[in-house]
């Protein structure tokens, strides 16, 4: 709209008839002309154009490619992480269906990573033609990193095509080690990817010192762009997050192929699958926040309004809906854990536990989502005399906030060490003194956690702040010690039986699509706070957006927005899913017919009732 | 089968377990936390009706999930159900349920869309952002970098006793003489005026953000989160400067709290003084 308002204003003034118009015209020209060589900034300011869009106009078009292009690519760098390690795996120990499992999931790279590019495509195009001035910007910064970044796209496309192409004709002996290093250069190749493109999104938010709006884009020294204040948190804060999200996406397609399997050995693979997907999703999952509590204090120290109006401000409503996500999501993981015990024998020694577990999880739950300042009516504000309720307000605050999680991950760490010792009897003599010892260290853990939280009270923010990293340490040094005794503790385990893999409620793996759909809203959602505190900012401080959608979106448009992306993305995914299923019909043999193929002891699906050691193997490696 | 027992035998049944667990979570939400706590002389107040929603649906939600998380426990749960929907004999129960069950969908339907003369629940943030800088009386000032100057000259007990004076003569009314924000006018104003005796206020903020919020006051509050329906009104042009900044001496030394400071990894340029806010909503 506004390319065609000027095209229109030019035209209106070449085509008056009074001289003086023209020449005022003329003069007005040349003044620009001079003012723009001696100060681009100028030029640039007055320059801003923006194309239109029907129905959603030119930011909701953007926002849904940018979106997702975003969810496919981060399944798409995701998955290869813990593929290619579940491809070693399965190198180490011989056994041939962590071989399966990881040529399965690369199976559904390669519709995805179509899916990426042509996303990809769309949103250049849409920034090109809707956003043309800030795109020039951006190239004028970034075009070195835009060629690498098309050579690095090429050369993963064709990484990936011979990694999974050259699967069956590389399985064995020096090719199969090849095989291996070429899905761990498909890993660097996505990490160099994904490492430019944040450093186009990371350089929008958090321009470096001396950027301002008069300075000419092409100027700014691209390494001192590319390095700038919180690329390198909202890398590894990706990099995380890509192998949750993958790790989810995996579990719902599992989750899917599942409830629609037609025989014991089809439903035996697909719950094994489903289960390694979990466990990758929330493993991750554990170490995640402490990447983005990195990455908001990193926004903090760049800009103080930028971190108050996302974290206390504006945006912190988002923080609400987060922690209720992400309650919900430890949920759903617990969930899919306690129901899974029902299938593995010796398992109801443990399950009185799972109560306890649900007790303090949920307490975490009420804690992370009480709001500092509620919602209430009139009547309610003028009996708490003010937002903020005299008694719950304690509860708003990052110190009872970071202790709820911080127990909530140790919640979630117990279910995980029930359900690996599940069918074991520890046979060492010390077993009984090494199980107190684990359990007095996920104690002093909880007493760490808890004596800074409350201590937080009683200090100023910069030393609050200060004991988020004692508690994270405690609990991570406690969850290494817990495992590694745990490891030497089960070696000559007794066996209760093996795990009866497709012995699954099916309700269970709504918890697995749960997971996934919870997930993808909360990347739409926390991506959404990180891009929207820059408000009316291209650039934040120096491109500023002058068209007429200027305006931060509402929380509930925002909401709207991304729960459409994410219905688009669960379409596609599901249409991705489906073609795994044909291309697998298609060939003959996929994952589970394999499996039964195979013949008994080849995977999951011939251990059904059965004594089966590459379970217990299994579950040494994944758990 | 003993009274006792058949009260044992019912609380242990998953079903009525829940229903139970339901009715006391709900109890301690809603008359719990209001009137427990003042019993032992900590302040208290009713919950809003959003919070109660928020707690009983995650009390809901743990409880399904705890009795469908055992094949045996979520059979005897959906036991009653199947019997009040299936059995031949219990017609007239299934009937008087599913009446109850529309009449209360009617009545919550009513009541939610009947008309009203109140406000609506309000969502508002408190936490607003400073801009990085402001213009004072024609000068220019970098909130980022903006320090107290009185605290690195003259007598604080100078400057800490004209503060007091200046907040009895402009502050009193709103704040109130204890500064716990219950001076006379504090009832007619929605939101209240704020209670500077408070650990989450003046102990979350930085001397420079405090002085940015005395000298804009309520129409200095940026676009963003509006309406902030603020009656602060803005000083610059009734105090200077100097007045500003001895105010603030005069809220820390009288409330003990100390300013929130850098935590000493800026950025450079952008680097940050303390922040305002570090708690979610």
């Amino acid at each position: 709209m506004s390319e065609t308002g000027a095209a229109d204003g030019v035209g209106r003034s070449g085509s008056g008839s009074s001289r003086a118009v023209r020449w005022s015209g003329a003069a007005a020209a040349a003044l620009l002309a001079v003012l723009a060589l001696v100060e681009p900034g100028l030029a640039q300011q007055t320059e801003q154009v923006y194309g239109d869009f029907p129905v959603v106009g030119p930011r909701g078009a953007v926002w849904i490619a940018a979106q997702l292009h975003l969810m496919f690519a981060a399944f798409v760098l995701g998955v290869p992480m813990f593929a290619v390690v579940v491809e070693g795996i399965g190198m180490w120990t011989g056994e041939k269906r962590y071989d399966r499992l990881s040529k399965e999931f690369t199976r559904l790279l390669l519709v995805a990573y179509s899916a990426t590019a042509i996303w990809g495509a769309v949103l250049v195009f849409f920034l090109s033609t809707l956003y043309p001035t800030f795109w020039r910007h951006l190239t004028e910064v970034f075009a070195p990193t835009m060629w690498a970044y098309a050579g690095l796209f090429f050369f993963e496309s064709f990484t990936l095509y011979v990694y999974y192409y050259g699967w069956n004709h590389m399985k064995e002996g020096a090719k199969k080690k090849l095989h291996l290093g070429l899905g761990v250069l498909l890993n660097v190749w996505g990490t160099l990817v994904l490492f430019i493109a944040d450093s186009w999104l990371s350089y929008m938010m958090s321009p470096p010192s001396g950027v301002t709006a008069q300075t000419d884009p092409a100027s700014i020294e691209l390494w001192n762009a590319v390095m700038n204040f919180t690329w390198m948190p909202i890398n590894i804060h990706r990099l995380i997050a890509n192998v949750v999200f993958g790790g989810a996406i995996v579990g719902a397609y599992a989750a899917y192929r599942f409830l629609a399997a037609d025989s014991d050995e089809e439903r035996a693979h697909y719950d094994w699958m489903g289960y390694v997907g979990n466990f990758i999703a929330i493993a991750a999952l554990l170490v995640l926040p402490f990447a983005g509590y990195w990455l908001g204090r990193e926004i903090y120290a760049y800009d103080q309004a930028m971190g108050i109006t996302m974290m206390g401000g504006f945006m912190s409503w988002l923080w609400i809906i987060q922690a209720f996500l992400i309650g919900v999501l430890f949920l759903a993981g617990n969930y899919y854990l306690w129901t899974g015990m029902d299938r593995i024998p010796g398992a109801e020694r443990f399950q009185k536990y799972t109560k306890y577990l649900l007790a303090v999880l949920v307490l975490g739950f009420v804690v992370w989502a009480t709001p500092h300042t509620m919602i209430a009516s009139r009547q309610e504000l003028a009996a708490m005399g003010g937002s903020h309720h005299p008694f719950l307000n304690v509860l708003g605050v990052m110190s009872a906030k970071n202790t709820a999680v911080n127990f909530m991950i140790l919640a979630t760490f117990i279910s995980f060490m029930l359900y690996r010792r599940a069918n074991k009897v520890p046979k060492v003599d010390w077993a009984k003194a090494g199980t107190w010892v684990q359990a007095a260290a996920v104690a002093v853990a909880a007493g760490v956690v808890l004596f800074y939280g409350v201590y937080g009270y009683f200090v100023t923010a910069e030393v609050r702040i200060g004991f988020s990293v004692y508690q994270v340490l405690s609990v991570l040094a406690a969850m290494v010690f817990v495992v590694g005794l745990d490891v030497a503790m089960m070696r000559g385990a007794e066996s209760r039986g093996s795990i009866r893999w497709g012995k699954m409620p099916e309700r269970s793996q709504y918890a697995l699509f749960i997971l996934a759909v919870t997930f993808t809203w909360l990347m739409g959602l926390m991506g959404f706070a990180r891009s929207g505190i820059r408000q009316h900012w291209h650039v934040y401080q120096t491109v500023r957006d002058t068209s007429s959608q200027a305006a931060t979106p509402a929380l509930g448009h925002a909401a709207i927005m991304i729960s459409v992306c994410v219905l688009i993305f669960f379409a596609l995914v599901g249409l991705i899913f489906w073609l795994g299923t044909l291309a697998e019909e298609g060939s003959g043999g996929g994952g589970a017919k394999a499996v039964g193929e195979e013949g008994a002891g080849g995977g999951p699906g011939a251990d059904v009732g059965e004594e089966g050691p590459r379970l217990e193997s299994a579950e040494e490696q994944v758990a | 089968m003993s009274g006792p027992e058949r009260v044992r035998e019912w609380v242990g049944h998953p079903f009525w377990a829940t229903a139970l667990v339901l009715v006391l979570a709900y109890a301690a939400i809603r008359f719990g936390i209001p009137h427990v706590p003042p019993l032992f002389g900590v302040a208290s107040a009713p919950v809003p009706s959003s919070v109660v929603l928020q707690y009983m649906l995650s009390v809901f939600l743990a409880l399904m999930l705890y009795v469908s998380a055992n094949e045996e426990r979520w059979e005897r749960f959906r036991e009653p159900i199947r019997v009040l929907l299936v059995e031949p004999d219990l017609g007239w129960l299934r009937v008087a349920v599913l009446v109850a069950a529309m009449a209360i969908t009617g009545w919550l339907t009513y009541t939610n869309v009947r008309p009203s003369y109140g406000a609506p629940a309000a969502l508002r943030s408190i936490h607003p952002a400073p801009p990085d800088q402001i213009q004072f009386e024609g000068e220019t000032l970098r909130l980022s970098r903006l320090q107290n100057p009185l605290r690195e000259e003259g007598d604080l007990q100078e400057h800490y006793e004209r503060g007091a004076e200046i907040y009895a003569e402009n502050c009193v009314p709103c704040h109130g003489d204890r500064l716990d924000g219950q001076g006379h006018f504090a009832n007619a104003f929605n939101p209240a005026p704020l209670d500077l005796t408070s650990g989450g206020n003046l102990p979350q903020l930085s001397e420079s953000f405090v002085f940015w919020r005395i000298a804009k006051g309520g129409p200095g509050l940026p676009p963003e989160g509006t309406p902030w329906n603020s009656a602060m009104p803005a000083w610059e042009g009734v105090l200077s400067q100097r007045e500003i900044w001895s105010v603030i001496v005069y809220l820390y030394e009288q409330t003990g709290f100390t300013p929130r400071s850098t935590e000493g990894h800026g950025g450079g340029e952008a680097g940050s003084s303390g922040s305002a806010a570090e708690g979610t909503s």
